[in-house]
């Protein structure tokens, strides 16, 4: 177009978090962790069920996160992720008789590996291209695992049934809720783990490249394994969560990994607060709950309820529940002044 | 040879399909600078509402420009409704309000019309063009179509007072507003103008896919893909970009072995981040620099 669209000063597509503001404070993280861990003993076996699911996609919520939020990188291709994690998990409990627990950090680090060397090409690419790119990946995954050359590991198109594992110990417990300690567990090891990586070295130069690309890279930054490694460490994570939701959905197939369920993972996302690790888990509530929700009011409309009140918390919280929190915090401030 | 020429031929078909949307895409990307994931699904209710005046009696043409008036306003209004305010917000939020959009839309049109396929008329016939089993006469008046759409848009950009100050708006809105151009309603134009040319291509598309509510969700990736393939700042790029994909994705489809119809799509896309990679802003788009 014209010569000036050369020079554009453009704002970063995400804006700057301060370090600070993406946790909670340690009182909060506490009621909310003693929620967490004493709400199962109250309810159904069901709703454990659909609570364990909430942490698992809180899980894959917050690696999206730490490579949106963090290194400010677009990815639609979370899904797939997710299906190389659940699916390695599947093959080594299925065809291995591997530990569950054990087939865990291995799908992570396949997933880091994959995300790593998926990283390389992405490097190339910002912005819209990046998110094509990565909604390849989404698109692709599905097909690739039907066809016959992995059927033998896959299962195909019918995909393969996982064994829930039952409460070690004889511990008085139902599957349910021994499941859902440990992804409890691992929940919170890993939330703990991502905050201190972002408070890191490299989570200072994470955010350095999300800012300012440029500057980060006069800074002494180096970009290209900064921005591949965001990719590598947000895929293993998602790869753990795809692992532990392979688990306690105790089946994977192909059509369970499609690019919605990357595109209800970027939703959690900016509901939560793009940036924002603890949001992570509303993010998740919200993508879990609201298609229900939506279907209880109606169900011919229910994808335009769905839509309706996506429109309604963005327009009430542009900056999800981020900007909720910091809401109540400044009430707060202003309640202990007084 | 001769399956080669065909296959290329039949590609160049579908490329048209591909190459309308990706005008319709390139246009939107202009005037606000995202892509609009609802774009498909815009169209595709544009395409109903011309149905639906046809059912009533309107001749085809009469119900043609109805529709493109209809598109227009309602882009506008969706523009001035939902997304003006949203105008402040992140980036990623404008996105999810995109994904909103398609939700609604999508849902809204399968409750009016219901998912059955609808038939719907083509206003150049479908038998055989100049002799060739392989492009109907109604393909050929897509193609036909398509480019004088890109001319006419040529033209607006490149002549007229309203088509620069879009440009201007779009490029430097800041600049834009200094020398008394109102971007705020510029980007309502782009949205008005993107919605009549979805408009257009869904009414084009529908006589070959097949008229029901999902009609444009293959439809609107490989539009996507074809956009940014060409390059999202040239109208000119989207339409050539829209014409290799339909080719590539024949190509691939024919040569590579084991690739069924699953297969294609992610091909096509491997193909374009391939190309994406070593021509970082597409085919014919402008690298943007960008000052520190």
């Amino acid at each position: 177009m014209s010569a000036a669209e050369e020079v554009v000063t453009e704002a970063p597509a995400i804006e700057a978090v301060p370090k600070r503001a993406m946790t909670l404070g340690l009182g909060t993280s506490l009621v909310v962790l003693a929620a967490l861990a004493i709400a199962p003993l109250f309810v159904k076996n069901f709703i454990i069920f659909q609570m364990t699911m909430l942490l698992i996609y809180a899980l894959a919520v917050l690696a999206l996160n730490i490579l949106t939020g963090g290194s400010g990188q677009f990815s639609l291709g979370q899904s797939a992720f997710y299906a190389v994690g659940a699916y390695t998990s599947a093959i080594l409990m299925e065809h291995f008789g591997m530990n569950y627990a054990l087939t865990l950090p291995i799908a992570g680090v396949i997933c880091f590996a994959f995300g790593f060397v998926f990283g390389q090409p992405a490097l190339r690419l910002s912005g819209v291209y990046l998110a094509l790119a990565t909604f390849a990946l989404a698109v692709a995954m599905p097909q690739l695992l039907k066809l016959g050359f992995f059927e033998h590991w896959t299962g195909g198109v019918q995909g393969l049934v996982v064994t829930k594992p039952d409460a070690p110990f004889g511990l008085p417990m139902s599957q349910d809720m021994w499941l859902y300690y440990f992804t409890l567990v691992i929940a919170i090891g890993i939330y703990i783990a991502s905050i201190n990586l972002l408070r890191s070295r490299s989570g200072r130069a994470f955010m350095a490249i999300r800012d300012n690309e440029i500057a980060a890279s006069a800074m002494g930054v180096d970009v290209a394994l900064y921005k591949t490694l965001a990719f590598g460490v947000s895929a293993g994570i998602t790869g753990v969560a795809g692992g532990l939701g392979a688990i306690a959905v105790q089946f994977v197939a192909p059509d369970g990994y499609t690019i919605t369920l990357a595109i209800s993972l970027f939703l959690g996302m900016v509901v939560g607060g793009v940036g924002w690790l603890p949001g992570s888990i509303v993010g998740s509530a919200f993508i879990i709950f609201v298609p229900n929700i939506a279907e209880g009011i109606s169900k011919g409309l229910s994808g335009a309820v769905f839509g309706v009140l996506l429109f309604l918390v963005i327009f009430l919280v542009p900056h999800g529940a981020r900007q909720v929190a910091m809401v109540a915090q400044q009430m707060l401030g202003k309640l202990k002044k007084n | 040879m001769e399956l080669f020429t065909n296959q290329v031929l039949a590609g160049i078909a579908t490329g048209a399909i591909y190459a309308c949307m990706a005008l319709a895409v390139v246009m939107i990307f202009q005037a606000i600078d995202h892509l609009n994931f609802a774009q498909g699904e815009m169209a595709m209710f544009s395409t109903f509402i011309s149905w639906q005046l046809m059912q009533w009696g309107l001749p085809y043409w009469w119900a043609f420009l109805a529709t493109l008036i209809i598109s227009f306003v309602g882009g506008i209004a969706i523009e001035r409704l939902l997304f003006k305010p949203l105008a402040k917000a992140p980036i990623l939020t404008n996105v999810a309000g995109f994904i909103a959009l398609f939700a609604i839309v999508n849902s809204v049109a399968g409750l009016i019309w219901d998912f059955t396929i609808k038939q719907y008329p083509s206003p150049f016939g479908s038998s055989p063009f100049l002799g060739s089993q392989l492009i109907s006469t109604h393909q050929a008046g897509m193609i036909g179509v398509t480019i004088l759409l890109l001319i006419a848009l040529y033209l607006f950009f490149q002549f007229t007072r309203i088509g620069l100050a879009m440009r201007a708006a779009a490029s430097l809105p800041e600049s834009a507003r200094l020398v008394g151009i109102n971007t705020s309603w510029m980007i309502a134009l782009g949205w008005g103008m993107a919605s009549a040319i979805g408009a257009i291509a869904g009414i084009l598309i529908a006589p070959v896919v097949f008229l029901e509510p999902n009609m444009m969700g293959g439809v609107l990736i490989y539009g996507f893909a074809a956009a940014v393939l060409g390059g999202l700042s040239s109208p000119l790029g989207a339409v050539i970009g829209g014409f290799l994909v339909g080719i590539f994705e024949n190509l691939a489809g024919t040569y590579i072995p084991g690739v069924g119809n699953e297969l294609k799509l992610p091909i096509a896309l491997a193909l374009i981040i391939t190309v994406l990679v070593v021509k970082p802003a597409g085919l014919l788009g402008r690298p943007i620099v960008k000052r520190v």
